[in-house]
């Protein structure tokens, strides 16, 4: 598709939206021919006014509305709400509760992670990752459908406790799944730590330095990809974190190949951590009576698996909040791009992009306009770019393309 | 990884200490639980309250929340401290409800453009200094001077 425009700054439109996924986001790249020279931001093209609502439901409704901020950080999101309650209240869930919400945001970090890493192999045209990928994720759904009932939006957690236990026939299963799940993920990892051009087509690229990390408030995998040392799992241990083994993953690169480590190790971490956890289930009950909320603030927070979520809760002593205040990771993870774009070529900014992990569906209207020639790319020409720039690195290489007669059986 | 000067570990300890230094442009200090604690101040002071938190101590900034109290505004700055996992909130009042306005702390503290672009947004809240006071989460035909986190508009 190519048609001819006038325009007097070479723009490059990356959106605006496409209301699939939990952000709608639209950049306006300047370029100078391959090279990007500047980046805007424009959101909210599906806002729901979030905040407001809060302080028109009663705390008890509160989770199920949160859990609907996103539909991959479903468990996180109401986990850092209840927290936030729970401070106001001064009550602490029992022992099974914190295991259980440990193991369900810890399925959550699975399916997320590794869709993600779908994906990104999607863009750099690695359709046998995103196909793979994609495979592993499911039995994890199963598992978190049997848990809380649901694939997505568990609704699991409420103040002082949890909704659904997990059943003990259903332990053996989930180990069992950690087994299977471990070795395909080693499998992965190590196909694309070994990978030649994955190396060439990623590392150096897309860098966010940790100083400009810092300076964007980045969290979670894209700022321990930036050699920033920070999970609230280790930092503020809530539910049962602090009695697992288990270590922070950080990368000092800062660009997309050092982000795709993190994301990977932290998936062998997070099986870890489920396995431990399972094992350690204490008994009991999985809930504790909370009667009122008193007056007062708190901030509750969790580490989603694209960094930090924090809430704000204020209680005047009535059955609503007076304020709720929510911050997705996304929310300072997305300006960064500011200073991981620039200076790119519109060939990477895709997976530069995609590398914080944000609302991959924006690419899907990508257009390009070309400043010298006038020409529009279409999201189809942009994703042969990339594609084609992976293919000319693995000709260099020395590597052939395969064809579907290589598989042939003779 | 070799650590940085900027992630020294700091125990409360130091991190009380160092809160402490700037009790002159505080009006109250006030910890509501383990690790939580409340700083407040008012509205002349945040800026440099803030620029201290953040380039001085340092602390990681996570978000601003701003609240309209019928009276006054207050908008309320949160601070993680990674190394002893406190969260630390300076609470700034804004007293004039008609005309609201704060010196913005984007120019020193990028990731705080959005979050104020929104409370801008949300409340009507002037940012001085701001390098980019455009709408962040309105549409564009959203009608001028009508806030929707205010007090006054039905919810």
């Amino acid at each position: 598709m190519k048609k001819t425009v006038n325009l007097h700054k070479p723009v490059l439109a990356v959106g605006p939206f496409h209301p699939l996924q939990e952000e709608m986001e639209y950049f306006k790249l300047t370029v100078d021919g391959e090279i990007v020279t500047d980046i805007d931001v424009r959101i909210s093209y599906n806002h729901r006014g979030m905040e407001g609502i809060s302080e028109t439901l009663q705390f008890d409704q509160v989770p199920y509305l949160v859990s609907r901020i996103c539909g991959i950080c479903s468990a996180s999101h109401p986990l850092a709400y209840v927290q936030a309650v729970e401070e106001i209240c001064g009550i602490k869930p029992p022992e099974r509760a914190l295991y259980v919400r440990t193991i369900i945001n810890e399925m959550e970090r699975l399916h997320s992670h590794i869709l993600w890493a779908g994906l990104a192999g999607h863009f750099i045209g690695y359709d046998t990752v995103f196909m793979w990928a994609w495979k592993y994720r499911e039995p994890i759904l199963d598992l978190l459908e049997e848990i809380t009932g649901n694939r997505n939006n568990y609704g699991n957690v409420r103040v002082g406790g949890c909704r659904e236990d997990i059943q003990e026939e259903l332990k053996p299963k989930i180990l069992d799944e950690m087994d299977k799940l471990e070795k395909k993920i080693e499998m992965l990892t190590k196909a694309v730590l070994d990978d030649p051009i994955l190396h060439m087509r990623l590392k150096g690229v897309g860098i966010l330095s940790k100083e400009d990390g810092i300076r964007y408030a980045i969290t979670g995998p894209t700022a321990r990809g930036s050699g920033i040392d920070i999970d609230v799992r280790r930092d503020d241990p809530y539910a049962a974190y602090g009695e697992l083994d288990w270590k922070v993953i950080t990368a000092p690169e800062g660009d997309v190949f050092a982000k795709v480590v993190v994301r990977l190790l932290e998936v062998l971490e997070s099986i870890k951590m489920i396995r431990q956890a399972v094992k350690k289930l204490p008994k009991g009950p999985i809930t504790t009576e909370v009667k009122e909320i008193p007056p007062g603030e708190g901030c509750g927070r969790a580490e989603a698996p694209r960094g930090e979520t924090f809430h704000y809760i204020r209680s005047d002593g009535g059955n609503r909040p007076v304020r709720h205040k929510m911050r997705a990771p996304s929310y300072v993870n997305v300006p960064s791009f500011k200073a991981s774009c620039i200076g790119q070529h519109i060939a990477d900014v895709t997976i530069t992009l995609a590398a914080v992990d944000p609302c991959y569906s924006c690419t899907e209207r990508l257009a390009v306009v070309d400043g010298h020639h006038n020409i529009v790319h279409d999201y189809d020409a942009l994703l042969k770019m990339s594609r084609d720039k992976t293919a000319r690195l693995k000709k260099e290489l020395g590597l052939r393309e395969l064809k579907m007669k290589d598989f042939e059986i003779e | 990884m070799k650590k940085e000067v900027r992630f020294e570990k700091m125990n409360e300890k130091e991190l009380k200490n160092k809160l402490e230094k700037i009790k002159d442009k505080l009006t109250k200090i006030e910890q509501t639980s383990e690790k939580r604690i409340f700083l407040y101040c008012e509205s002349e002071n945040s800026h440099s309250v803030n620029k201290y938190l953040f380039e001085e101590v340092p602390l990681r900034f996570v978000i601003e929340t701003g609240i309209d109290s019928v009276d006054y505004f207050e908008i309320l700055y949160h601070y993680a401290c990674d190394d002893t996992g406190w969260v630390v909130t300076l609470k700034t009042f804004i007293r004039d409800h008609e005309k609201p306005s704060i010196e913005s702390i984007a120019p020193f503290l990028p990731g705080a453009e959005w979050t104020e672009r929104e409370i801008h947004d949300e409340l009507g809240i002037e940012f001085k200094g701001h390098p980019n006071m455009r709408r962040l989460i309105l549409s564009d035909d959203w009608p001028e001077g009508v806030y929707p986190l205010r007090k006054e508009v039905p919810k």
